[in-house]
């Protein structure tokens, strides 16, 4: 069938469906009613009768706790899972979804907290697929790439149509599924945690698009941790906790104080406590390294630091600066081309990631789905994920189960990871649970050296106070921690020392306790230390 | 938020015991859909009987008396006396039809579980039963405990090394196992050709290309005295089935398989070698397939002709998949693939229709497995979410 003609184009709907001759006008979202939603897991109930009204036109924004059932909530009203008990109505029509297609003809669009993206398809394939361009039987990739290349210059996400997804880095992936979303032509538009993995800059530019969206009469509905961003961009505020509605609160007079209040059910701090550093002997030095990225570019090009015991050195850059390669090298996960990593005085350069284990690496990865976590496995067992043929874990070839679980009850107690059994497979925490899993297991086995990147992403404001205070007992104890982050905040808060990465090179270190955000986001946008100084 | 300060020892055990009363997936979830589809694939086998002028009643009886009952029990048929004795050796059938079948589809199973697909069954055994043959008749005067031991361990090592061809391409080279072990398939089929028209031809074979007959010395002996023969390898493979479960479950070997099965990438974030147990996952695999040959060598046929083996490769799949990839669901799959087999004659018998229809029913078996979406559209069985388990009323927030 002909499509519609691009002059015509509104520049939102692009399905070549019969629909799409029908939607020539903006549509506004359809005012949206949950009554009474109810959810029940093995072992815990995720929703609790919830009740939630979303009007077009408004960006309303979901709270909670990790855990208290978001995700769950919307992936209901997304169709992926039918509740037990409950209603959700369009415009007053009650309907039922058997499954995102459903949602999606309804036009109700899922960004997910976890990326749904085929990572050897490219940026235009994947966001057509399912809702494929044609030229009779064929695939019109070109226009696909035409459109995803024109949303990305409209939304200023800069993403390459013909980049094949398992090229991109964790940031970048999040675009697609933007994309993904937009492409499809959603009115409703659920965006679960989709700053989690943005950079400040990033993530600010995407609430000025969910605040335009909004103003066209679509409505958004915004997960997200950060507080900061839920006052700058909300209309409504609504809090979950343990699967029931908590409150809901008005982004005109609510404070990040109080809300963060609301959600955990307590005052929290928002900065952390930290006295001085001892740094002791280098625990990681790095001489001259150098990485090449998944596309064969230089992504680390010459990097030379140390870290001591009982520093923590911070590395703060622009998503897609190398950081990602640096540390796969860091932990043996990827070849170095030139240059030395020396761990406690022994050269581990293109070790195999074992020996890494052995000399007392713990890494806390990013990419908690492809590196941190087995999902299918019980979480017990990825709680012993490296050490698992280590005494007490194991004797001989034997498995001993008796200490796997002790293990897992210390941990899921000690980090708070919310689930009723660590017999349950990890892919049954919810998003925050899983992060906090990896970091407990990282932060609990024999080790000098932690490199820790992302490590409080997805992670609700009580969890990352808890997990600022771990790193900094931690560091305390001896520990030398590299602390990679997109969150500028948490590096300044924790460092002692802060490394500026720019296109595989440390641009500057700079003292921690003295260096300012403006100072670094010069630095990271590629100024010589002398320019940002002066 | 600050570590909850540790818990009083009895609020600790009242947690760890709430912790263990929450049910992992019961079994009765596990084994529906395979049920299901065994029930289907009978019922879709029945229409296709029926609409090709037979009676599928008629021939359901046939396929049950050859099976498992006795002939003339159900169908009334006067034509074989009923004695214990032919009873008993319809059942026995089945089991030895199923007995290689069983290690056959642990070969496929256990690589399932290391993330690899083995269709290489077909060639792996082919060099098991070879090596075992060769094993079996060059050497004589042996005693037999010993003789035994080395044919069995000669198929094990031959079929092993065959699987661990395309396992080391696969670590080091990338290559995909699928391809390796389809062209393997042939390879393993040609040169049995050639040996068996050449070096290990029985002169005496005139023109049937077939080996000697190995050494009596180097024969299974049976489970029990007496005419019904059923040879020890039954008796193996059920050994075997729970062992591999064992290892699986229970050591870090076999965590590693299943680690490097369910996420390579965390595997080796965790500092397991991936190329490692690739290859080791691959050669377990290939030395299962080859135990196949090498138990219908020295239990059944006691020589090897090209034609003994043929329908291997893909039926171990099928039953693999029927067993859900668990290495004690391949014994029901295997026992119903041998029931299917041992009772096709009796039921051409009694109804003439053609052998054939076993296979179609087999087919649709594996079909119903691999696209549990029909099954469970037809019966409307609800996709609970992946972590089935009991569930309890009230909410665990408080941990
Ligand atoms: N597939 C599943 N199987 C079993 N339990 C689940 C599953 N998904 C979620 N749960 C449970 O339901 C509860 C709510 O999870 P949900 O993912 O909705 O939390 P969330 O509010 O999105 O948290 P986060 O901020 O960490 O993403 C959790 O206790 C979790 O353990
Ligand atoms: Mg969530």
């Amino acid at each position: 069938m002909i499509c519609t003609a691009p002059a015509q184009y509104d520049g939102r709907n692009t399905l070549p469906d019969a629909g799409a001759h029908e939607r020539s006008e903006p549509m506004t979202a359809p005012t949206l009613e949950l009554r009474g939603i109810t959810k029940r897991f093995p072992g815990v109930v995720a929703n609790d009768a919830i009740d939630l009204r979303v009007e077009p036109g408004q960006v309303h924004a979901l709270l909670g706790e990790n855990g208290a059932g978001k995700s769950t909530l919307m992936n209901i009203l997304y169709g992926l899972y039918q509740p037990d008990d409950g209603q959700i109505l369009l415009d007053g029509e009650p309907v039922r979804f058997s499954g995102p297609r459903e949602a999606i003809a309804r036009r109700i669009g899922m960004v997910h907290q976890h990326f749904m993206l085929v990572p050897p398809l490219t940026v235009a394939e994947n966001v057509m697929l399912g809702h494929e361009q044609r030229r009779g039987p064929l695939l019109d990739r070109e226009r696909a790439e035409a459109e995803v290349r024109r949303l990305s210059e409209q939304y200023g996400l800069d993403v390459d149509p013909t980049a094949h997804v398992r090229d991109l880095s964790v940031g970048m992936q999040q675009r697609v599924e933007i994309i993904k979303a937009l492409y499809r032509g959603a009115d409703l538009l659920i965006l679960d945690e989709p700053t989690a993995v943005l950079t400040p800059q990033e993530a600010d530019e995407l609430l000025a698009i969910m605040r335009g969206l909004a103003a066209q009469g679509k409505a958004i509905i915004f997960i997200t941790h950060k507080l900061r961003e839920v006052l700058a961009v909300a209309d409504h505020i609504t809090v979950l906790r343990g699967g029931r509605v908590a409150g809901t609160a008005d982004p005109k007079t609510a404070t990040q104080a109080s809300l963060a209040a609301l959600m955990v059910g307590r005052p929290v701090l928002l900065h952390v406590e930290k006295g001085p550093g001892h740094p002791g002997e280098p625990v990681l030095e790095v001489y001259d390294l150098a990485v090449l990225g998944d596309r064969r570019q230089r992504a680390v090009d010459g990097v030379t630091l140390a870290i001591h015991a009982g520093e923590i050195l911070g590395l703060a850059g622009v998503e897609g600066n190398g950081q990602n390669e640096l540390v796969e090298a860091l932990t043996g996960l990827r070849h170095a081309e030139r240059g030395q990593i020396m761990v406690g005085g022994h050269d581990l350069t293109n070790a195999a990631p074992r020996r890494f284990v052995e000399r007392g690496v713990a890494h806390i990865p990013a990419d908690r789905h492809k590196y941190g976590l087995v999902l299918e496995q019980s979480i017990a067992d990825n709680f012993v994920l490296s050490t698992y043929y280590q005494p007490p874990f194991a004797r001989g070839l034997r498995r001993v189960f008796s200490a796997v679980w002790d293990n897992a009850v210390r941990l899921v107690q000690a980090f708070d990871v919310r689930t009723p059994s660590p017999a349950l497979p990890a892919g049954a925490l919810s998003g925050g649970n899983q992060q906090k899993a990896v970091v407990a297991r990282e932060m609990n086995r024999p080790a000098g050296l932690l490199i820790a990147a992302q490590p409080t992403r997805g992670l609700d404001i009580g969890s990352i106070e808890f997990i600022h205070k771990q790193l900094i007992a931690a560091r305390d104890q001896g520990m030398a921690v590299l602390l990679v982050s997109a969150e500028l905040d948490e590096i300044l808060s924790l460092s002692d020392r802060i490394a500026v990465i720019f296109k595989g090179r440390i641009a500057a270190v700079v003292d921690g306790p003295t260096a300012t955000a403006t100072e670094l986001g010069v630095l990271m946008a590629g100024a010589t230390p002398e320019k940002a100084a002066g | 938020m600050p570590a909850p300060p540790p818990l009083p020892p009895a609020r600790r055990h009242a947690l760890i015991d709430r912790m263990r009363r929450v049910r992992l997936p019961g079994l009765g979830q596990s084994i529906l859909v395979p049920l299901l589809a065994v029930i289907t694939a009978l019922l879709v086998g029945a229409v296709i009987i029926l609409v090709s002028g037979g009676n599928p009643v008629r021939a359901y009886e046939g396929l049950y008396e050859g099976s498992i009952g006795c002939p003339g029990a159900l169908s009334g048929d006067a034509g074989i006396q009923v004695t214990r004795l032919v009873c008993a050796s319809s059942v026995t059938d089945t089991l030895i039809t199923a007995t290689p079948f069983v290690i056959a589809g642990l070969a496929v199973a256990f690589a399932f579980k290391g993330g690899l697909f083995n269709i290489g069954v077909e060639g792996q055994l082919l060099a098991g039963s070879l090596a075992t043959v060769l094993v079996g008749y060059k050497l004589d005067g042996l005693p037999a405990a010993l003789h035994i031991t080395l044919a069995l361990a000669a198929g094990i090592a031959a079929g092993a090394v065959y699987g661990a061809i395309p396992g080391l391409l696969k670590a080091y080279t990338g290559a995909h196992e699928v391809i390796v072990t389809i062209m393997l398939n042939y390879v393993a089929g040609t040169m049995t050709s050639y040996l068996l028209s050449g070096v290990m031809k029985d002169p005496r074979s005139g023109a049937v290309a077939r080996t000697p007959y190995i050494d009596t010395a180097a024969r299974l002996p049976d489970v029990w005295p007496g005419p019904e023969m059923l040879h020890l390898g039954a008796v193996f493979a059920v050994l075997t089935a729970i062992g591999l479960w064992w290892v699986l479950q229970r050591t870090t070997i076999g965590y590693e398989v299943r680690t490097v099965g369910a996420n390579p990438h965390a595997a080796r974030y965790a500092g397991m070698s991936v190329a490692r147990t690739v290859a080791l996952t691959m050669a377990v695999a290939g030395g299962l397939a080859g135990m196949a040959g090498a138990i219908e060598v020295t239990g059944v046929n006691y020589y090897h002709t090209p034609g003994f083996s043929v329908g291997y490769g893909f039926d171990s799949i099928a039953i693999a998949l029927l067993g859900r990839a668990h290495p004690v669901g391949v014994i029901p799959a295997a026992l119903l693939f041998g029931a299917l087999r041992g009772g096709s004659s009796r039921m051409q018998f009694l109804t003439q229709i053609p052998v054939d229809i076993i296979q179609v029913i087999q087919a649709l078996v594996l079909l119903f497995v691999a696209a549990p979406a029909i099954v469970r559209w037809l019966y409307r069985v609800r996709q609970r979410p992946h972590t089935v388990i009991e569930e309890r009323p009230e909410p665990a927030a408080s941990v």
